[in-house]
C-alpha cells in the first residue's frame, strides 16, 4: 500500500528531506523471496558449521576432543564440567601465543598505517597536482599490481641483510608497505578522482595550500576509501604467513600465523590445541570486520562506482 | 575594491587545435557588476577561471586594481568565487565553511566569528550556522556559498553560474538577492551565466561572448536597443528577435510582398545582402492588406500580451516568425495575420559580416 507524500508547500525544501517524510511502504515477501532467503540461510549455516565445531572443541578437554565428536556436547550442553579453558591456557602461556598475538599487533598496525599515509599523499598528487609525467607515473604504479610479490623476496632479503634488518619488525613493515602500495594508490586515486573538483578549486581560491587541502578536505572526504583500504590491508597483513616467515621467522618476534603453523609442526600429538590457537588468531579479524563491515562492503566497490 | 582589466588574455588548452579564448580585452570598473553571457562553450567560464587563477593564461595579462595578477596563484589574488555546484565542504558546518578562508588567512578566532555572524545575518543563515551542508535546501546552500565569498571581503567576487542549480522560483528570488547584496557591498563582481535574462536583470554592464570572442560590452538596455551584430541581436531578448533576409530595393528591404522601410544611406553600406532584425514587440498586427502575411502555428496567450508564432512562407524568413500582439484577440491556429514593422525600431545587419548597419 503506497501512501501519497504531501507535496512540499515551500519551494525551499530539501529534496533529501522528502525521503523521510513518510514511512516506506511495506512489501509482502513473495514465495520466491522466501525461498531465496531460506537458501541463503541454509548456506550460511553450512559454512558456519566447521567454525562452530572449532569453537566448541576449543573449550573441551583434550581427552574429550580426541575421543568423541564435538557434536556430542549437545547431549548435555548444560553439563558445565565438560567445558574447560585448559586449551587456551596452554596455548597462550606455554606455546607463546600471547606473545605472538602482541607481535602481530605490533606488525599489523604500522604495516597498515604507513602504506595508507604514503599512498594517500601519492593519490592526492596523482589526482590534484599537475606535473609532467603524471599519467605515465601512474600507469607504472598501476602496472606494478601485476608483479607478484614473490619475485621481490630474494633481492629484499639481500638488501635488508646489508642493513641487518632481517628478523626485525622494521623489515616486515617495509615489505608490507611496498607490497600494498600499488593497490592502495590505485584505490585511493580512483576515489579522490570522484570527489568534486570544484571543492579543491574552491579551497585554492580560499587560500589553502596543497598540504592544508589534503588534511582539511581530501582526507575527511576520503574516509570511506581510506577505511576500506585499511581493512583490506589490516586483514591481509594479519593473516599473512609468507612475508612474516621470511622477514621475521620464528622466535621472539614471531606472529600468530607462524606460531600457529609451528604448533602443527611441533605438536603432532597435541593437535587439540590448534582449535584454541586458531580462535585467538581469528579474534582481531572478526572484530575488525564486524566493527567496520559497512566500509568493507563499500570498499569492494570503491573506485568502480562513483560516489 | 578594484577594477579588473583583461589585456589580450589568451587561454589555449593543451592539445586543442585553437584557443578557447584567443585574447580578450575587457575592463570592469570599480564596484561594477559585470555579467559575461554567451552560449555554452563560448569561453565565458574559461575567462572567469583565468581571472580566478584556476586556468593558466597563455599570453596577455590580467590586472586587478593596479596589480598584475597574471601569474599569481588564486590565493594571492584577493578574490572570492562562487561555484555552480557551490563546492561546499561537506564535512564542515555552515559556520566552518564560511570561516575556512579566514582561517587560512590566519585571522584571530573572535574576529572570524564576528565576520561569519555578520555575513550570516545578511543572508538569513543565522539559524543554520551549526548545520552541515547536506541538511540544507538548495537555496540555503547557495546562500552559504555566497556567504563564503562575502566574509572574505575580497576585491572581486567571481560567480560561475551560481543560480543554475536552483529551481525556477528560487532562481528569480536569489537573482534579486544577489544583485542587492552586490549593490550594498559595492564589490566589483564578474558573473558568468548562459541565461540572458539573468544577464539583463543583474548586470550593470553585460559582455556578450561567442566562440571565445567578446561581441559587445554595454549596458543591458543598449544591448537590447542597439545590438552590434547578428549574434548579439539573436542572443539578447526573449522571445528572440526575428531575423529576416530580404531583397534590397530603392526604399527598403523587400520580404515577399512587404517592404521594410530602410533609408538609402544605410542600404548603401551593405557589402553583400542585408538582414533586418525586428523584435516581436515592434510588429503591429495590421488590419488591412498591408504588411507581411503569416500563417499562425502557435498562439501563446499570456493575458496581457499574446505571442503569435507563424510561417510567412517567404524564403529567407525564419520558420518561426514571432509577433507580439495584444492579448485576447481570439486568434486561431491556421489563421493568416499581417504584421507591420515599426520603421524606427528596425535593426539592419550586413548579411556577409553580420555587423550592424544603422
Amino acid at each position: 500500500m503506497s501512501q501519497a507524500v504531501p507535496a512540499p508547500i515551500d519551494g525551499d525544501v530539501d529534496p533529501m528531506g522528502s525521503r523521510e517524510a513518510g514511512p516506506p511502504p511495506k512489501r509482502r515477501m513473495s514465495a520466491g523471496g522466501v525461498l531465496v532467503r531460506a537458501a541463503v540461510l541454509g548456506l550460511c549455516l553450512l559454512w558456519l558449521v566447521p567454525t562452530f565445531g572449532l569453537l566448541v572443541s576449543s573449550f573441551r578437554a583434550e581427552e574429550a576432543v580426541k575421543n568423541t565428536g564435538w557434536w556430542t556436547v549437545f547431549k548435555s550442553p548444560l553439563d558445565f564440567s565438560q567445558w574447560t579453558l585448559a586449551s587456551y591456557d596452554s596455548v597462550i602461556f606455554d606455546q607463546g601465543m600471547g606473545n605472538a598475538f602482541l607481535n602481530s599487533i605490533v606488525v599489523t598496525v604500522p604495516a597498515t598505517i604507513i602504506p595508507i599515509m604514503i599512498a594517500a599523499f601519492a593519490a592526492y598528487a596523482f589526482t590534484f597536482m599537475r606535473f609532467p609525467g603524471r599519467e605515465l607515473l601512474f600507469i607504472i604504479v598501476v602496472g606494478l599490481l601485476v608483479v607478484p610479490l614473490q619475485v621481490a623476496f630474494v633481492p629484499l632479503i639481500q638488501i635488508f641483510g646489508q642493513y641487518n634488518l632481517n628478523g626485525t619488525f622494521l623489515a616486515v613493515w617495509l615489505a608490507h608497505t611496498g607490497f600494498g602500495m600499488p593497490l592502495a594508490i590505485y584505490i585511493l586515486r580512483n576515489y579522490m578522482a570522484s570527489l568534486p573538483n570544484e571543492i579543491i578549486e574552491s579551497a585554492a581560491v580560499d587560500g589553502a595550500s596543497h598540504f592544508r587541502t589534503f588534511w582539511s578536505l581530501v582526507v575527511p572526504m576520503s574516509v570511506p576509501a581510506l577505511a576500506a583500504y585499511a581493512i583490506f590491508q589490516f586483514l591481509w597483513v594479519w593473516n599473512d604467513l609468507l612475508v612474516a616467515l621470511l622477514f621475521l621467522g620464528a622466535g621472539d618476534n614471531e606472529v600468530v600465523t607462524i606460531n600457529l603453523r609451528n604448533m602443527i609442526g611441533d605438536l603432532g600429538q597435541e593437535w587439540h590445541l590448534l582449535t584454541a590457537g586458531a580462535f585467538i588468531s581469528m579474534i582481531i579479524p572478526l572484530a575488525v570486520f564486524f566493527a567496520l563491515q559497512r566500509f568493507f562492503v563499500r570498499g569492494l566497490t570503491a573506485g568502480s562506482v562513483k560516489g | 575594491m578594484a577594477t579588473v582589466r583583461f589585456d589580450k588574455a589568451q587561454r589555449w588548452y593543451p592539445g586543442a587545435d585553437k584557443p578557447a579564448v584567443p585574447g580578450i580585452d575587457l575592463q570592469v570598473e570599480d564596484g561594477e557588476f559585470m555579467v559575461l553571457v554567451g552560449p555554452s562553450g563560448c569561453g565565458k567560464s574559461t575567462t572567469l577561471r583565468m581571472l580566478a587563477g584556476l586556468e593558466e593564461v597563455n599570453s596577455g595579462n590580467i590586472h586587478i586594481g593596479d596589480r598584475d595578477v597574471t601569474s599569481l596563484t588564486p590565493k594571492d589574488r584577493d578574490i572570492a568565487m562562487v561555484f555552480q555546484n557551490y563546492a561546499l565542504y561537506p564535512h564542515m558546518s555552515v559556520a566552518d565553511n564560511m570561516a575556512f578562508a579566514l582561517k587560512m588567512a590566519k585571522m584571530p578566532a573572535d574576529e572570524r566569528k564576528q565576520r561569519v555572524a555578520e555575513a550570516a545575518k545578511i543572508l538569513g543563515l543565522t539559524d543554520f550556522l551549526d548545520r552541515k551542508p547536506r541538511a540544507l535546501s538548495g537555496g540555503q546552500r547557495q546562500r552559504v556559498a555566497m556567504g563564503r565569498a562575502i566574509v572574505r571581503n575580497p576585491q572581486v567576487f567571481l560567480m560561475d553560474e551560481p543560480l543554475s542549480n536552483l529551481d525556477a522560483k528560487m532562481r528569480v528570488q536569489t537573482r534579486t538577492d544577489i544583485a542587492k547584496i552586490q549593490r550594498d557591498l559595492g564589490v566589483t563582481t564578474v558573473y558568468v551565466t548562459h541565461d540572458q535574462i539573468e544577464a539583463m536583470t543583474m548586470g550593470d554592464r553585460v559582455a556578450v561572448m561567442n566562440l571565445g570572442v567578446l561581441q559587445q560590452v554595454d549596458t543591458p538596455l543598449n544591448l537590447y536597443d542597439r545590438p552590434i551584430n547578428l549574434f548579439v541581436a539573436g542572443f539578447i531578448g526573449s522571445p528572440a528577435m526575428n531575423l529576416l533576409e530580404g531583397e534590397v530595393t530603392a526604399d527598403g528591404v523587400r520580404i515577399g510582398d512587404y517592404t521594410v522601410p530602410v533609408s538609402r544611406e544605410v542600404l548603401d553600406r551593405a557589402t553583400n545582402g542585408i538582414v533586418v532584425g525586428i523584435r516581436p514587440e515592434h510588429w503591429t498586427i495590421a488590419e488591412g492588406d498591408e504588411g507581411l502575411p503569416f500563417e499562425v502555428t502557435v498562439v501563446e496567450e499570456l493575458g496581457a500580451d499574446a505571442y503569435f508564432y507563424g510561417r510567412s512562407g517567404v524564403e529567407g524568413t525564419p520558420d518561426n516568425l514571432i509577433v507580439r500582439g495584444g492579448g485576447r484577440r481570439s486568434v486561431q491556429k491556421g489563421q493568416t495575420l499581417r504584421a507591420v514593422a515599426d520603421p524606427e525600431r528596425v535593426h539592419v545587419f550586413d548579411k556577409e559580416t553580420g555587423d550592424r548597419l544603422n
